[in-house]
């Protein structure tokens, strides 16, 4: 399987998932 | 009178130093490094030695300072809620998410790709394949850290402005 860090695109759409998922934490933990 | 100033200043260095920081990020992410590939790729041109040699050793220099004066005036700026951040007690989680996303991001500048550029540029003894592995680990730790960027800033702006989202 490709690296997705190895392209612009997959960098920009990992650190959008991330953002879901840390979001989704941080309303559960306030 | 101090209580209105240190904040100001510390708010004032952190966008300053910060924008630095993330400016040369995006700069090695989306300019340098697909440059780099392409100029190594095309035989028939000049090739990316100028850019290794001139341009890449000022760029890490003001990337990794600006890294840690960054997180220095944003811990000035925390102040009292420093600890109450990064061990993300109430509406301070917001800020502390964002905190500790900041901080691994200087702890891999400094930790691992300084170290690893060090190798590229020449500036530690590295053989030719250990610098191309310290090359591929410089790339990859800087594509985890513009990954990183795009929560880390969100966290920071909606510690101020995040009612949509954590209101």
């Amino acid at each position: 399987m490709k690296n997705p860090l190895d392209s612009i695109a997959g960098t920009i759409i990992s650190g959008l998932v991330l953002t879901v998922i840390l979001a989704v934490i941080a309303n559960a933990l306030i | 009178m101090e209580n209105e100033w240190v904040p100001l200043i510390a708010r004032w260095i952190h966008f300053l130093a910060g924008i630095t920081w993330i400016g040369l990020l995006y700069y090695f992410n989306l300019v340098q490094a697909p440059a780099m590939a392409a100029a190594n790729a095309d035989h028939s041109g000049p090739g990316g030695a100028g850019i290794a040699k001139y341009v890449l050793p000022r760029a890490l220099f003001w990337f990794r300072w600006a890294a840690l004066v960054t997180w220095i005036a944003g811990a000035a700026l925390l102040g009292p809620s420093f600890v109450s951040a990064f061990t993300l007690q109430g509406y301070d989680v917001i800020i502390g998410i964002g905190s500790w996303l900041g901080t691994i991001m200087l702890l891999f500048v400094w930790g691992v790709i300084w170290p690893n550029q060090k190798k590229v540029l020449g500036l530690k003894p590295a053989t030719d394949a250990e610098k191309a592995t310290a090359r591929r680990v410089a790339f990859l730790t800087s594509r985890v850290n513009t990954a990183l960027s795009i929560p880390m800033l969100l966290f920071m702006g909606a510690s101020a402005h995040g009612m949509a989202l954590f209101g």
